[in-house]
């Protein structure tokens, strides 16, 4: 278990490294001069030559990379070019929007998945099943831009039940939790229902049916715990789905997290940005998935971990 | 809707109708909200260079000279008088005497002195040091073998003589822009690299709160040294909101001023809506935009194909795709610059004729090209409908959609982009004379590796020109200086180096709330508004 877990961050660290490097070679390519970007267009040849040596972007590319690399190990994400402040200092200042909406993502998609799912693995083959089902489809290819805007559009602009875009109380949380989630719900609904189904199935439900249990209490107590199993552990895969979907739901619904400031970064190719929000992400997803590895082994004794 | 700046008479009207006696009566207090999507980069006077916070440093800070609210006209701000010396050559800039920073402390020539060695030390990166060029001494600064400029000399707390190393007519222009703001060395050195997110000034208003990525709060300056001003208590600006989100609140009463405007998909339908007749503002911009012809790559080193693409492009309807948010242009200048010729009537739409010409320098056949620009609406359709315009001659422009920098990187190279629309990204004026339309987009020194004459257009006859026409500093030869300008811009139109297409109008969309004169939401300098002059309805 020990040197599994030794194993298991050795080769995260790997892939963070590796994507570090790919982000880096990709910006590095874009044919943008930051050092021009910075000196605006007023700018005397003198200038930018000036503030591309104070930036070392004069230095050969690998050069570069283990300036960059360096400062990473002591947890410097490096300074953007255009909001001039410190890239590591504009995450953590938006850090905390995006671990709320996060969450409220987490709640609304299991609330509204497991409940889809349940409904329709009770009421299998109805045609309550085949509605529930199809929209869950609908829920898991719709683009998030999409499903975002009708939201607002619906229940902000036309009904007025929440405000329109913002940060700060529980109603402006809403929408785009329901947003962020609404992809996630579809994928558990059909988890769920197929997993019920299975469940449902089992010797041991006819057991506790045929020992006069009622119908809930076989349902809720015996069940619903062994369907669940198998989709905690999805919960922090779930991470790296988020990470995608935040840039759109955080531009479209004014969330001030890194989602937003990852898109503002890459419309203005404010390249350290790009760089940390993207090392960040993969953190995250490394972190989530390494947690749903370590997991599985707790729910389900028969997963063992090597 | 409102027409309040459309030529430059109109603007000298506007100004007149803001007298101080009127401005005198209004009671200061109220606040507002301003929306923005970007959050705010930076307010550092010597650094922040984009239209967003261009208008907030003006708040915050003050320079020695500043423009009549809502109009182009110069007016003594942070000096209480200038003398120039008869070769044009020396400023003597009296101080107004007890006016202070943010911080308590009093404003005095060696601070003027400071913030003009800050902003040209290298170090600094200012993206605005090359404004201080004709500065003695300047380019021992700039290549940093000293740290002060040898021109720039106090000569007692409330007295500072700025010599300069040949005459520049544009000079009181330069004491003007942001980057000549007066800043505490104090504040400076105490928040190094982070001055810009904690920027101390002698302005109207002072920075109260800056929450990264949602709002920033501007608190109104009690002990600001202009009495009556500024109107508001506060100001509130918030970040990460998308155009139409900002217009939707505003018409639920959320919020006072869209900072980016009305978004072009709700234009037409907000603007033709009776109820907003009131609200909307149209003010003139000093900006062109055009279509560059890289004067390096063939064809277009030949006149008669810069000339054929001049007359090929139908501007009234690249006007129209964006909604009548632009007057047809026919010269490099804007009209509300002093220099436009309101008698010249340019290229003709003519395709006929272009044609004509193609066959003239050989190309019957028409040929293939490229043409650049930048990927965000409206610049991709007007590219489509000048592309359209192009075939019509026999032209077969392929469109290049790129990001922003990557553009001005491609035009920053001699032999890259044969075509450039410069919408989104090229030229709106920094400060209102004509000197600046020329130097760095059409003159030879624009025309370098990363430099911004993406035509690659260098006339030196017409570089001389225009130096002799920066060396008129004489106030008398005003009208002298602006003819000088006149017919330098028309014999760029000679030599067809642009293809200028339109100039964009400014609509302000405000709230109910606000009052003020009109001119003031459509400030030539300021974008989107003045917020020094706007008043809140509530508090009369």
């Amino acid at each position: 278990m020990g040197s599994y877990i030794l194993r298991r961050v050795l080769q995260s660290l790997l892939i963070l490294l590796g994507i570090s490097f790919l982000t880096f070679v990709l910006l590095y390519l874009i044919p943008a001069d930051p050092a021009r970007q910075i000196a605006g267009r007023s700018a005397t040849a003198q200038t930018v030559e000036n503030i591309r040596e104070q930036l070392g972007l004069n230095l050969p590319f690998y050069q570069q990379y283990f300036r960059y690399l360096t400062g990473l190990v002591q947890g410097d994400l490096g300074r953007s070019y255009l909001q001039k402040t410190e890239v590591g200092e504009l995450i953590a200042s938006r850090l905390p929007a995006t671990l709320l909406l996060m969450l409220g993502a987490i709640v609304c998609e299991l609330a509204i998945g497991l409940t889809m799912g349940l409904v329709a693995a009770l009421r299998r083959n109805t045609a309550a099943d085949t509605s529930l089902m199809v929209l869950s489809f609908v829920g898991v290819s719709s683009p998030q831009f999409v499903i975002g805007i009708l939201l607002l559009y619906v229940f902000a602009v036309q009904l007025g039940w929440f405000p329109i875009g913002g940060y700060g109380t529980f109603r402006h949380m809403v929408l785009p939790s329901l947003t962020l989630g609404f992809l996630g719900a579809g994928w558990y609904s059909r988890m769920m229902r197929s997993s019920m189904i299975d469940v449902l199935r089992q010797d041991f439900i006819r057991t506790a049916r045929a020992k006069g249990l009622k119908r809930w209490q076989v349902l809720f107590g015996h069940a619903m715990p062994n369907a669940l199993l198998p989709i905690i552990a999805m919960i922090g895969i779930d991470i790296g789905l988020f990470m995608s979907g935040i840039v759109v739901v955080e531009s479209v619904f004014g969330w001030p997290g890194i989602g937003q400031l990852a898109w503002q970064a890459i419309q203005r190719v404010d390249i350290p940005i790009i760089m940390g929000v993207t090392l960040v992400s993969a953190f995250a997803i490394v972190l989530g998935n390494f947690l749903a590895d370590m997991i599985a082994p707790l729910i389900d004794p028969r997963i063992k971990l090597r | 809707m409102k027409k309040s700046l459309l030529a430059g008479a109109a603007a000298f009207l506007a100004a007149t109708a803001l007298t101080p006696a009127m401005a005198d009566d209004i009671k200061q207090g109220g606040e507002m909200i301003v929306t923005y999507k970007d959050d705010v980069s930076t307010l550092d006077p010597a650094i922040g260079y984009d239209w967003q916070n261009w208008s907030m440093i003006k708040s915050l800070f003050d320079g020695l000279m500043d423009y009549e609210p809502g109009t182009t006209n110069l007016m003594k701000d942070l000096a209480e008088d200038y003398t120039i010396s008869d070769d044009g050559k020396t400023f003597t800039f009296k101080l107004r005497e007890g006016v202070k920073f943010h911080n308590g402390r009093e404003m005095t020539a060696e601070d003027v002195k400071y913030s003009l060695d800050r902003v040209t030390n290298p170090k600094t990166q200012s993206p605005g040091a090359g404004f201080f060029g004709s500065i003695k001494g300047f380019d021992a600064v700039a290549d940093g073998s000293t740290e002060s400029l040898e021109g720039v000399t106090v000569v007692d707390p409330y007295t500072v003589k700025i010599e300069l190393s040949r005459p520049d007519a544009t000079f009181l222009h330069v004491m003007a822009i942001n980057f000549s703001s007066v800043v505490p060395k104090e504040a400076v050195e105490e928040h190094g690299a982070d001055f810009g997110k904690h920027p101390v000034g002698t302005g109207a208003f002072s920075l109260e709160e800056w929450t990264l990525g949602q709002r920033l709060v501007f608190k109104r300056n009690a002990d600001y040294w202009r009495a009556g001003v500024p109107k508001l208590d506060q100001i509130t600006f918030e970040v990460g909101q998308e155009p139409i989100v900002a217009l939707l609140r505003l018409q639920r009463g959320e919020a006072d001023i869209p900072g980016d405007g009305i978004p072009p998909a709700k234009f037409l339908e907000v603007t033709k809506d009776p109820q907003y007749k009131d609200l909307i503002i149209e003010g003139g911009q000093l900006h062109t935009g055009y279509v560059t012809m890289n004067v390096e790559m063939p064809p277009f080193d030949k006149l008669e194909v810069r000339k054929a693409v001049n007359m090929a492009i139908n501007k009234d309807r690249v006007v129209r795709i964006i909604n009548g948010r632009a007057v047809p242009a026919n010269q490099p200048l804007p009209p509300t610059m002093p220099g436009y010729d309101n008698d010249y009537e340019g290229y003709p739409f003519d395709p006929e004729g272009a044609k004509k010409l193609l066959e003239e320098a050989g190309l019957g056949d028409g040929f293939e090209t490229e043409l650049y620009v930048y990927n965000t609406d409206p610049n991709p359709r007007i590219a489509q409908s000048i592309q359209a315009d192009l075939a019509a001659i026999g032209i077969k422009a392929e469109i290049k959609a790129l990001a922003q920098a990557n553009v001005i990187a491609a035009g920053g190279e001699p032999d890259q982009a044969p075509m450039i629309w410069s919408g989104g990204m090229a030229w709106i004026a920094d400060f209102p004379d004509p000197s600046n339309f020329y130097g760095p987009i059409l003159g030879c020194d624009g025309a370098v590796k990363g430099g911004w004459n993406w035509s690659w257009y260098c006339n030196e006859e017409l570089d001389k020109q225009a130096t002799a026409a920066d060396s008129m500093t004489d106030p008398a030869q005003k009208a002298e200086r602006e003819e000088a300008w006149r017919k330098i811009f028309i014999s760029v139109m000679d030599d067809a180096a642009w293809a200028p297409v339109f100039h964009e109008q400014r609509f302000t969309m405000r709230s109910e709330r606000l009052g003020g004169p009109d001119a003031i939401f459509v400030d030539p300098v300021h974008i989107p508004v003045n917020y020094d002059y706007v008043w809140a309805k509530d508090v009369q």
